[in-house]
């Protein structure tokens, strides 16, 4: 057999019924996450037609987006400030009932953001094919699962099924080589990927990261990099399992035990792609060079080394492009502008992207024994409650309190804003979430995507600061 | 769902390039359990202004845009989250179809799933209809042409099963439940 890459591999190990030129082929999930916006609609199809959940072994429910994540609200006799939010989240309930499906609830100790949850669990698992209503499902590919967002159509099509109809995407090499410098971290290097090939240049594809600088990541931040594959338009992102992959789900709660370990593993070390296994398209990234990123405009690949300036005229589009002046107009810039010093309102760390311990860890060590800027808000809002509690365990929590910022419960929060925690109108939003639309954080928020060392350094600041000068 | 063969109307034009779904509808309006009477809320943040009143700057409130079935937009339509509200909201208001020169795969699958056209064109055409917004057009999903009202006209790529689909009215999951019995005994022989 030819030389395969590890989409190939997953791929074809789903195919329940290979593509033909008239029909997408057949393909069949192995696990699908669920949570509170784009479930319902879909519950409401399968009561139409009489149909159950299929599978509900393979169906997992949590809720994260619009939730609230003030611990009265949670876990206290506080109300769910948004009426709207409070009635989805009470429909999730009715419907993970009626249907056998086994959900997180608000008071789970379980419970967090989807693609926080799956993986702490060791649900998300090498080689497996997982869908969520969710666009941000890339980021279990990095565990060298084939893992999408789909529509609320598909996920009732998954859960009538378990299988999804699907056109063979193309495959795309990210290689990255080299070694990220101090300040520079998993979030600079997939802002840097945006800003090289563009919020499309992804669109029809699978990513595969590669290369040396990816080897020796750890699984957060592999989480991070495949979490955004989507800004750059690719549904997904993937990077092959190995021994880090498999020291971080040994002994998690959900991974396989005993012997089935063993066979496990035997079986995800044949996933990497084979030597030789052709990619449809290619790039190179030489991570010694990078710095830590800031984005400028109002989409992720409107990106700029934080020590950098806006960039005087679309850089990479046709002359006149509107988007540009469009978008410096909606986020009140101007092209020259440095971003080093510029100030701020709010900064929030947390998200799918980056509420992992890891980015915990990452801020923590920039506010240890400092505090935030007068006048800034510092949201932070940890991944799941599981990442809570390590927080509060290492002391984490306690930095951040004594820095001045607002801790959380944990949910998606002001990464989109739905469930009240928002930006006002106007505002600078430093945050380390992965999308800048206008409005994404709030009616005319303005939002710039940067790391976790980064967001806190400039908390601290007030103003854009360069995370190196804190380490 | 009704069967889909033909959209011929007039276009309405929104040149922005990479229009993501949290501006088709925004995040706050997806508390909603129901696919429903979206389409007040489409492009909330463009279409109204701070005092919740229409922004009459705004194309979609131009009068010359009522009746338009067609939208015109800049490259990357549909980027961003996978929020199928996105095109529900775009039928709910009344359009029909979307073209653009490149449309956001996951956009593009949920469009099709409910009868809302994705037509990606070449630059030229793309460029010919911004540069002419209200232009009468018409795309015939039988032979997948877009033809402009210059006579020009234009193939658009259309995956083959959906557009099957879209002609007769079925809905994929039609298909997908006939494949039950192969869904069986893949479950059945899979050893891991």
């Amino acid at each position: 057999m030819s030389a395969r890459t590890l989409f190939d591999k997953v791929w074809s190990a789903h195919e329940v019924v290979a593509e033909t030129a008239d029909t997408p082929a057949v393909l069949y999930i192995d696990l699908h996450l669920i949570h509170e916006v784009t479930s319902p609609q879909a519950f409401s199809v399968l009561r139409s037609l009489s149909l159950p959940v299929r599978r509900p072994d393979r169906t997992l429910a949590t809720m994260d987006h619009s939730t609230p994540t003030a611990s009265e609200q949670v876990f206290g006799n506080v109300p769910i400030k948004v009426d709207a939010a409070a009635k989805q989240v009470r429909q999730l309930e009715i419907n993970a009932a009626e249907f056998g499906v086994e959900l997180f609830a608000m008071r789970d100790a379980r419970r967090g953001i989807v693609h926080v949850i799956s993986p702490e669990l060791g649900c998300t698992q090498p080689g497996m094919t997982i869908v969520c209503g969710d666009s941000h499902t890339s980021t279990h590919g990095a565990f060298g699962a084939l893992a999408f967002g789909i529509g609320s159509t598909e996920v009732g099509h998954v859960f009538a099924t378990q299988c999804l109809l699907q056109r063979k995407p193309k495959t795309f090499a990210i290689n990255v080589e080299g070694k990220l410098r101090p300040g520079v971290t998993a979030k600079d290097l997939i802002l840097s990927v945006i800003g090289r090939i563009g919020v499309s240049g992804g669109t029809g594809h699978v990513f595969e990261y590669r290369g040396s600088t990816i080897r020796g990541l750890s699984m957060d931040e592999r989480m991070t990099i495949c979490n955004m594959s989507i800004e750059a338009g690719a549904r997904a992102g993937m990077i092959a399992p190995d021994e880090t992959t498999f020291e971080y789900l040994e002994n998690k709660p959900r991974a396989p035990k005993g012997v089935d370990w063993d066979a496990a593993v035997a079986r995800w070390r044949n996933l990497a792609s084979d030597p030789g296994a052709a990619f449809d398209a290619s790039i190179d990234i030489d991570a010694a060079t990078l710095e830590p990123m800031i984005t400028y405009g109002t989409n992720p690949g409107m990106v700029v080394p934080i020590t950098g300036a806006i960039p005087r005229g679309p850089a990479t589009a046709a002359a006149g492009d509107p988007v540009y002046d469009k978008a410096l107009h909606y986020m009140g810039f101007h092209g020259g502008e440095a971003m080093l010093g510029k100030p701020v309102d709010v900064v929030f760390i947390g998200s799918c992207t980056n509420g992992r311990l890891e980015d915990l860890q990452a801020a923590a060590r920039i506010l240890k024994g400092r505090k935030v800027a007068a006048g800034v808000r510092l949201l932070i809002v940890p991944g799941s409650q599981q990442v809570k509690r390590d927080a509060e365990t290492l002391g984490l929590a306690q930095i951040f309190k004594d820095a001045g910022a607002d801790w959380r419960e944990s949910g998606c929060s002001m990464c989109l804003g739905m469930n009240g925690d928002t930006v006002a109108a106007g505002q600078y939003s430093v945050s380390t979430s992965n999308r800048n639309f206008e409005g994404r954080q709030g009616v005319g928020a303005r939002t710039l995507l940067v790391s976790p060392m980064t967001a806190a350094a400039t908390a601290v600041q007030g103003r854009i600061a360069d995370p190196r000068e804190f380490l | 769902m009704e069967p889909l063969t033909r959209v011929h109307s007039k276009t309405v034009v929104i040149a922005s390039a990479n229009i993501d779904t949290d501006q088709i509808i925004p995040a706050r309006f997806l508390t909603t359990t129901t696919k429903e009477g979206l389409g007040k809320q489409l492009f909330a943040d463009w279409r109204y202004l701070a005092d919740g009143t229409l922004n009459p700057e705004f194309v979609l409130n131009r009068p010359e845009a009522r009746e338009a079935q067609v939208l015109v937009a800049g490259r990357n339509f549909g980027c961003g989250s996978s929020r199928e509200h996105a095109p529900w909201a775009l039928l709910d208001y009344g359009i029909r179809a979307v073209i653009s020169t490149e449309i956001a795969d996951i956009f593009k699958s949920n469009a099709l799933k409910n009868g809302l056209l994705p037509v990606t064109v070449d630059e030229t055409t793309a460029q010919w209809l911004l540069d002419h917004p209200g232009a009468d057009v018409d795309i015939d999903l039988t032979t997948a042409r877009l033809t402009l009202p210059t006579g020009v006209a234009t193939t658009f790529p259309v995956e083959a099963f959906a557009r099957y689909c879209l002609l007769n009215g079925i809905d994929e999951l039609g298909l997908l439940r006939s494949k039950l019995g192969d869904i069986e005994r893949y479950e059945a022989a899979r050893t891991w």
